[in-house]
């Protein structure tokens, strides 16, 4: 009988071994992931100036949304200071309203047609589109391994070692700005 | 998808320890079979002629078969690359290629994979594929072609699909199945040759008579002949048997990562229309590419027959069925779910 029951420890302690690491694992690819989004946000952050620099002498008159790109890009650049699994909400949010600015900003650039033609600002535009979609899409990755984490640590039996390993729910990154859930992307293609 | 990814992954990588064990077992046959077969001829043989005892053979060859397999795992998407006359992208230099490398690192950040080495091969046809030993260290190659005639979005969906062959391990099994299907078939190749000049037939004569009569050892022979005749049939069709199903399942990844199915409906259908074969890619690595570079792309695939011998599944069955999927997911509140 006591064979049966040095087994039975053996199996629970075995899978509990195996849903520990699987959790850790989780939450390493969680960690990862939300650090694929800030290395874009930094160079999202580092590309403003170039393109705030390339188009100034063009469009003096607009300066109320180089204006607001610029006060957006540094209040997100404090924001992102703090990033981390638990407290995703507040760097979203600032990222969110950067998005918007540079989306009217390039929406003005669009009406100047030789701005537009200048190669610089053409490569910029370039960098723009694929920056802001690599933010897109390290989010979209980061929700789906943080929405794995949270699903893996909430489920039974996984959940009775949730506690061991440590395991809080990571945050997802949400869309909160209105206006950008309603313009899914913006295109500046240049034909 | 969740189930989906992990269940193909695991497929993979038991496929690939499957296909380089075989390789292995079906040289290590060769060599000790004929060893075996040797060994019975010259056993009763008088005192003073060759005994075979020791067996040479198979050892010398199951040494080869896995010294292949190393070699190929260590320079097999080289070989390939060098194959199509692909030369690697390091400094963008026109607007172009910029875009390229930028929709991969985009579609590298999508999948969660290292960003691959960019290579272009310049060919008119519109054509991309992906190849490698290691999943961290993946090789992506596109036509000069493909870049000028897709848009942004559309580049994105193909490379989309190509990621999806690496986020499955897809492209090490298609790799190692393409660098064995070469080897094997430059083996058999150099055997007819050996065998057309008569070197092994002239063996023959050393040969005493009498214990010709064995038929167990008789039909071991023609077995054992039979498998070296038939090795590059059965790794040509081992490649076909690998590649369809796949193609599916990395064109759904594609629309999970670009949230898009319909982009890459839109890429395929003007691959499509250009129907030419791509020259520069040869029959070797041919289901390694996201269209059949052999040319027969929709019209032979569709009948029965043509579907058997095709690297590739019709591609008006692929339009269609991410067609399908971005109707489900309108129907569903307009985005795909997450895997």
């Amino acid at each position: 009988m006591s064979y049966v029951l040095i087994i039975v420890v053996v199996i629970i302690a075995f899978w509990m071994i195996g849903a520990y690491n699987g959790l850790i694992a989780l939450r390493n690819d969680t960690a990862n992931a939300l650090k694929q989004i800030d290395v874009q946000l930094k160079r999202r952050h580092d590309l403003i100036p170039n393109l705030i620099s390339a188009v100034q002498g063009a469009m003096d008159f607009e300066k109320d949304t180089l204006a607001a790109v610029i006060s957006a890009r540094n209040s997100a650049m404090t924001a992102s200071a703090g990033l981390d699994p638990q407290h995703v909400g507040a760097v979203a949010k600032a990222e969110a309203q950067l998005t918007g600015a540079l989306g009217k900003f390039m929406a003005v650039v669009e009406a100047y047609p030789n701005l537009k033609a200048t190669t610089n600002v053409g490569q910029l535009q370039e960098e723009l589109t694929s920056t802001e979609n690599k933010v897109s899409f390290a989010r979209q990755l980061y929700n789906d391994t943080a929405t794995k984490y949270n699903t893996k640590q909430q489920q039974f039996p996984t959940n009775l070692v949730a506690g061991v390993a440590n395991a809080v729910p990571a945050e997802l990154w949400e869309i909160e700005d209105a206006a950008e859930r309603a313009v899914p992307k913006v295109e500046f293609r240049r034909n | 998808m969740a189930e989906n990814l992990f269940e193909q992954q695991a497929s993979n990588r038991r496929k690939s320890w499957w296909l380089v064990a075989a390789f292995i077992l079906f040289f290590a046959w060769l060599g000790f079979g004929g060893d075996y077969i040797l060994w019975e001829y010259t056993r009763y043989g008088p005192a003073g002629q060759y005994q075979h005892r020791f067996p040479f053979g198979g050892i010398a060859l199951s040494l080869i078969a896995w010294g292949l397999v190393t070699y190929i795992r260590r320079t097999g998407s080289a070989k390939v690359l060098w194959s199509t006359g692909a030369r690697e992208l390091t400094e963008p230099t026109s607007d172009e290629e910029r875009r390229l490398v930028n929709v991969v690192e985009e579609m590298a950040i999508a999948s969660g994979t290292t960003r691959p080495r960019i290579y272009l091969i310049d060919d008119p046809d519109p054509n991309a594929f992906v190849t490698g030993t290691d999943a961290s260290q993946p090789h992506l190659a596109v036509t000069t072609g493909l870049i000028a005639m897709l848009d942004r979005d559309e580049l994105q969906a193909v490379v989309g699909h190509e990621m999806g062959h690496v986020k499955n391990l897809d492209m090490q099994l298609m790799t190692l199945m393409a660098g064995l299907a070469g080897a094997v078939a430059l083996i058999a190749d150099g055997l007819g040759r050996t065998l057309r000049f008569g070197r092994l037939g002239g063996r023959g004569g050393s040969r005493d008579g009498g214990k010709g009569g064995n038929p167990v050892l008789l039909v071991l022979l023609v077995l054992w002949l039979i498998s070296w005749l038939l090795a590059p049939l059965i790794t040509k069709l081992l490649a076909l048997g690998i590649s369809r199903k796949r193609e599916y399942l990395a064109d759904a990844m594609s629309a999970q990562f670009t949230r898009n199915p319909l982009t890459l409906a839109q890429a395929l259908d003007k691959i499509e229309k250009v129907g030419a074969p791509t020259k520069t890619i040869k029959a070797g690595v041919a289901h390694l590419c996201i269209a059949d570079p052999l040319g027969h792309r929709s019209g032979a695939a569709s009948s029965f027959l043509g579907g058997a011998f095709a690297t590739h599944p019709p591609m008006s069955m692929r339009v269609a069925r991410l067609k399908a999927m971005a109707f489900q997911a309108q129907k569903a509140g307009g985005d795909l779910p997450p895997q």
